[in-house]
């Protein structure tokens, strides 16, 4: 019986696969592998233009190299009075730091928002919802000249501290979102067995919840990697700079003159965002799809 | 004895048990509340350190002159009245930023809509097309795809490069007033990755046997489209028109690197948060910048309440 309705099933092709004639999906196919290439042109363009002979760069618009040399990577990674080894030890440390602060303060906040009674939840829940809508702009000089008087400009603390007193309302909309779908018999039963609220939410909530903190933890990375506002204000000695500033530096103190290692030292500062996306796609994509993320 | 009943449990021995009930009370409220508020407080103390306080401070910045160096100066609405009244680089930053918002957020969505719907129902190798599509978007905010987007638009550039394949000698689009704002815009067309990925989403609600249904009554491919997937997909619209046009407003590293922090050439890549960065760090304006900053909240919320307004006569929403 079994077995019949497996063969039924499989002999019916899936309806939407079907919904297409041959020449159509044909056409479909041209289309979309023509729109790839097009959309990765510019950035394998420019991979290939970083290893190839400097004076070939620019004589070509095709992206095979005719050989493969790396010396604009050995060039470019000494291009400036400190190298890009710290610059990527900075970025490594505060995308690191933001992304603990990320996944343990959204998630006590999210927490408490999904799970606990308190008098006053709805309140604060409509201000953190609010707290989404306002742009930085409005926070950020009042934020600089506090910082400032900490002393803690030329640190890393500004761009990270924040983190850990849940600044990125974002995440804790995501985390409310995941949490609200985890059974509530699950902390019911452990409230009557006695379990207290930090128990439920270290021994029952984050263990069911590492999709939702994996999803935080790898847009926190990669948002973190790939800003230029923060560090740009907060970061004035090249000593502390992160790769974003130190990429920019390179642009501005080599100009026109040493394009491959600037491509170099671009597709650098691109490789960690690429391996987070091919091994992390689907969660991001889920991620996006679900909550409606910006980028 | 249903007035005995209404009657509060601890009421009997009120005057006996009044300073422990009121302790037992306590106790119970602390019970009830602590964990949550303890579960709350790095947020609360960074909603009040970090995000209130601030935000009530810089809306009293902005009606004050204030360098750093000496205390703010209260100027009333000396500031927004310059912001009105006379201030070029204004009316040049709200300009550029209007038609990249004009252009780029329409281009994006549209772009955007149409690749999702050549992904959707099931096509052959969707994952990889999606997630080449998405790279982009993924990537483009770093200041190494502003790198590239330079080359790609200088005048011995790639663009031009394969532009003169076919005769045609393109300007220098990058230097070029009339042109470099555009350059941007397709930067940003370039990454619809995000508001594709959830208009797919949205693809996938719509019922199957809706289109099944007007294939049998003979319904066109377009009527189609037009009287179901439209119709069904604009609260996806409305949503990624308001997030992207949000977006659109904040851009602020492509123009960055792209002028190298001028916002030249003649103004023509000065966006309204670029503005803002020179008046508050360049030249420690940080009042003016205030005001501006202020500005800029008052013009999304306007928009956003505004497509709030009209929503209800174009989206449609499933009851």
């Amino acid at each position: 019986m079994t077995e019949m309705t497996a063969s039924v099933t499989a002999a019916r092709p899936p309806s939407d696969i079907t919904k297409r004639s041959l020449p159509t999906s044909l056409i479909i196919h041209a289309l979309l592998i023509a729109a790839s290439l097009l959309m990765l042109y510019p950035l394998l363009w420019m991979v290939s233009a970083s290893v190839r002979p400097e004076n070939e760069i620019f004589s070509s618009t095709s992206f095979i190299p005719s050989s493969i040399d790396f010396a604009s990577y050995a060039r470019g990674w000494v291009g400036l009075d400190v190298s890009f080894g710290r610059f990527f030890w900075n970025s490594l440390v505060i995308s690191l730091l933001v992304v603990m602060g990320n996944v343990i303060a959204c998630s006590l906040t999210a927490f408490a928002f999904a799970r606990l009674r308190f008098v006053g939840r709805n309140f604060w829940f409509a201000i953190m919802l609010g707290t989404l809508m306002i742009p930085y702009h409005v926070t950020l000089i009042p934020q600089y000249v506090l910082f400032l008087n900490l002393g803690w400009v030329n640190t890393i603390l500004p761009l990270v501290v924040p983190k850990f007193l849940a600044s990125d309302a974002f995440f804790i909309f995501l985390m409310v979102q995941f949490f609200r779908g985890i059974p509530r018999e699950l902390d019911e039963a452990a409230m009557m067995d006695g379990c207290s609220a930090w128990r439920i939410y270290w021994k029952i909530m984050l263990p069911l919840s590492l999709p939702v903190l994996a999803t935080a933890a790898i847009f926190s990375f990669i948002w973190t990697w790939d800003d230029f506002f923060g560090p740009l204000i907060y970061l004035n000695d090249m000593n502390t700079y992160t790769i974003q500033l130190g990429l920019r530096t390179f642009v501005d103190s080599t100009s026109a003159s040493d394009w491959g290692g600037l491509f170099a030292m671009s597709t650098l500062t691109l490789v960690p965002v690429f391996f987070f996306f091919l091994f992390f796609q689907r969660l991001l994509i889920e991620g996006i799809a679900t909550t409606g993320m910006k980028r | 004895m249903s007035n005995a009943m209404r009657t509060p449990a601890g009421a009997i021995n009120v005057e006996r048990y009044q300073g422990a009930v009121a302790e037992g009370r306590f106790r119970r409220l602390w019970n009830a509340n602590a964990p949550g508020y303890l579960f709350l407080l790095p947020w609360l103390v960074g909603f009040f350190g970090l995000t209130l306080g601030p935000a009530l401070i810089s809306l009293y910045l902005s009606f004050t002159d204030f360098d750093m160096l000496q205390s703010p100066r209260w100027v009333g609405m000396a500031n927004y009245v310059r912001i009105a009244t006379a201030d070029p680089k204004f009316s040049a930053a709200m300009h550029v930023t209007l038609t990249y918002v004009v252009f780029s957020v329409p281009f994006k969505l549209t772009f955007a809509l149409l690749v999702a719907m050549a992904l959707n129902r099931g096509l052959r190798g969707l994952s990889i097309y999606r997630a080449i599509f998405y790279l982009p978007s993924l990537l483009g905010g770093s200041v190494a795809i502003a790198v590239l987007w330079r080359q790609l638009f200088a005048s011995d550039g790639l663009v031009n490069a394969a532009l003169s394949h076919f005769g045609i000698e393109g300007p220098s689009w990058i230097s070029h007033p009339s042109y470099s704002i555009y350059t941007l815009v397709a930067l940003s067309v370039w990454q619809f990755g995000s508001p594709m990925i959830i208009f797919l989403a949205g693809l996938r609600q719509i019922p199957q046997d809706m289109y099944e249904a007007a294939s049998l009554d003979g319904a066109s491919k377009f009527r189609q489209f037009y009287k179901i997937t439209l119709p069904l997909l604009t609260p996806v619209i409305f949503f990624n028109a308001v997030v992207q046009t949000i977006d659109a407003f904040k851009a602020f590293t492509p123009a960055f690197i792209i002028s190298g922090g001028t916002g030249g050439p003649i103004n023509s890549t000065l966006f309204y948060t670029l503005y803002l960065y020179q008046e508050a760090f360049g030249n420690f304006r940080m009042g003016y910048a205030s005001a501006l900053a202020w500005i800029l909240v008052l013009i999304i919320a306007i928009f956003t309440a505004f497509s709030f307004l009209t929503s209800r006569y174009w989206v449609h929403y499933d009851d």
